[in-house]
């Protein structure tokens, strides 16, 4: 498809926000003001009661579009964290906001919104958390934001964003055994870098997107925030409309992007012989073939299956499937965190946690767990984690001088029976 | 927001993450004079002890990369940041800062003409930046409209107040 009027067509990201402005076409570098399909929060949203009620705001726009889901320390596990939750809880009655995903319905907002439904093709979505650039999968716009900036959303059901360029990322080929999502995107990082992508929009395309599941979407779009992107998005299509057919919440505006659209910059990735990556210390886009790595023979002291990025069933049952009769090394602490309560009623069904916990490992609640390093599973000065979360900065998981190697959740596996990073094709 | 801002310089490396700024453990702190004790413990630990009122960051590329946390420009507002001028800066830090009022600038090229101690004379509508020691400076293209009337707003909070507060008096009226 082509439009006629402007000289050149729209990307995806350029027509949900042309949607959402309610202006016919949009242009890189155009201020718009976006009205919000929906609106989330996690803890960091205790922060946006205060300027809520500082601008002189009552009622919030759409009770029926806010979203809250605490994650980061669920149950609470400080006192500043237990006030956070009240703070929300308050809020939440006083606004009559009903969409609440308090503790023993819990799960990590992204997941959250994910798995029922609250992001729909065309919608514009903010998060008070960076990686809602995750749900863009759903062919949405969906980025972070503040919570002085979600005050401002809960008030007016409105903000205003710059048009962003869009980088294509083309990935065709076939991904080989013990060869994952996570592995391209890591490989991507690595190319475009934690700059390269910065206020833009990446859209991912080709036969190999095509083919991939929507949890495998949702990992690509996930680490698209390490790049510094605005959003990370795949085109709508029989994915995605399968996935939300029984759980969409509100109605879907499903775009694609013309034919004749203008990228700012075209990647193509062909996958065919591709290994699996790894990102090393300190940097996410520090990304090394795998089997180098495990060349070096790298020690860990703690593996970590668990987050926004790669703590979905189909990350579980794959991570199973490699420790299943198994040990967890000697020396070696494996936390094993699900994405949300559903994901954890679905691994006792299937027998995982049996599977994980047998072979050594904590399976824990459903929460960012050890991610962020603020709340469990914190590493100590000096330490090595193999991770499958996104983000690998000095401090990220404790100690700041703790090293921390971002892998599929087949390779944290492997890891962690190793004892030293690993080659999951080796235990597959 | 002064147009002309003065200050002495502190001057910090490329990627510098919100991890960097405040921490994770830190992160269920809401008072932003809390959160100041923490500043930079990754990143600058000298920081915290010694940052004075008033005192300009010179950052290199992607600087407030990372997370969504706006306890970053918070913490760095509360200690008396006056403003942060960069390479380039991440998307929600840039936004979070001026969201809170706190002038954040990308000029390409900033971080090679200051040294730690400088003093910077920031001009935020002419788009320059002048080292008052060695003379050198950058021009950069200024911030939009919308976003200066932001920081002359004061932020985010206060722009929202006016509107929500007009709205309310057309229907009154
Ligand atoms: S799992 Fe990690 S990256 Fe994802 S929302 Fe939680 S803390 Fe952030």
């Amino acid at each position: 498809m082509t439009t006629g009027n402007g000289g050149h067509g729209m990307t995806l990201a350029e027509k949900v926000m042309a949607r959402a402005s309610g202006h016919e076409r949009v242009e890189p570098g155009q201020i718009i003001e976006g009205n919000v399909d929906l609106a989330m929060m996690h803890e960091q949203g205790a922060q946006t009661v205060g300027p809520f009620h500082d601008m002189g705001a009552e009622k919030v726009w759409d009770p029926e579009r806010v979203v809250i889901a605490i994650d980061h320390w669920v149950p609470a596990s400080t006192e500043g964290a237990a006030v956070l939750h009240r703070i929300l809880r308050k809020f939440a009655q006083e606004k009559g906001l009903p969409h609440f995903y308090d503790v023993g319905n819990h799960g990590i907002c992204h997941q959250i919104l994910a798995e029922n439904g609250w992001v729909v093709p065309g919608d514009l979505a903010v998060g008070t958390d960076s990686h809602t650039n995750m749900l863009g999968a759903m062919g949405a716009v969906a980025s972070g934001v503040g919570p002085t900036e979600m005050a401002a959303v809960l008030a007016l059901g409105r903000l205003w964003l710059k048009v962003p360029t869009t980088l294509s990322v083309k990935v065709t080929g076939r991904l080989g055994k013990g060869v994952t999502a996570k592995d391209l995107v890591l490989r991507v990082l690595g190319e475009v870098k934690t700059t390269g992508a910065a206020y833009k929009a990446v859209e991912f395309s080709g036969a190999v997107v095509e083919r991939f599941s929507m949890p495998e979407r949702f990992t690509i779009c996930n680490m698209t925030t390490e790049m510094g992107a605005k959003c990370g998005m795949v085109a709508p299509d029989a994915h995605t409309f399968e996935y939300l057919e029984k759980i969409a919440k509100h109605p879907m505006h499903p775009l694609t992007a013309d034919r004749d659209a203008r990228y700012e910059r075209t990647i193509e990735v062909d996958v065919d012989g591709m290994p699996p990556m790894v990102a090393c210390p300190n940097t996410p886009d520090n990304v090394r073939p795998l089997p180098e790595v495990v060349g070096e023979h790298v020690r860990v002291d703690q593996a970590f299956l668990g987050s926004c990025t790669n703590a979905r069933i189909e990350d579980m049952r794959e991570g199973a499937a490699i420790m299943k009769g198994a040990k967890v090394a000697h020396g070696v602490r494996f936390i094993v965190s699900p994405a949300s309560t559903p994901i954890y009623q679905q691994c006792l069904k299937e027998g995982i946690i049996d599977i994980f916990t047998e072979a050594g490992a904590v399976f824990t609640n459903s929460s960012c767990s050890a991610c962020f390093g603020g709340n469990m599973g914190i590493l100590a000065p000096d330490e090595v984690c193999a991770s499958s979360s996104n983000r690998n900065f000095p401090g990220r998981m404790g100690a700041k001088n703790a090293k921390i190697y971002l892998m599929s959740p087949a390779a944290v596996v492997a890891t962690a029976i190793k004892g030293e990073i690993a080659d999951p094709r080796e235990y597959q | 927001m002064e147009d002309v801002i003065e200050g002495r310089v502190w001057t910090l490396g490329r990627d510098v993450d919100t991890d960097g700024i405040i921490s994770g453990k830190y992160l269920t702190i809401i008072d932003p004079n809390e959160l100041k004790k923490h500043v930079f413990e990754i990143a600058l630990p000298e920081f915290a002890a010694l940052a004075q009122p008033g005192d300009i960051l010179i950052a290199d590329e992607n600087f407030g990369s990372g997370s969504s946390r706006e306890h970053a420009p918070a913490a760095l507002k509360a200690i008396g940041v006056g403003a942060i001028v960069a390479d380039s800066f991440a998307r929600i830090f840039f936004r979070n800062s001026i969201n809170l009022g706190l002038p954040a600038v990308e000029a390409r090229g900033v971080r090679a003409i200051f040294e730690k101690g400088d003093i910077a004379r920031l001009e935020m509508r002419a788009g320059r930046i002048t080292n008052l020691r060695t003379k050198a400076s950058v021009k950069f293209p200024p911030l939009p409209h919308h976003l200066l009337d932001l920081l002359e707003a004061g932020g985010l909070v206060e722009k929202v107040r006016r509107e929500l507060a007009a709205r309310s008096s057309k229907v009154t009226a």
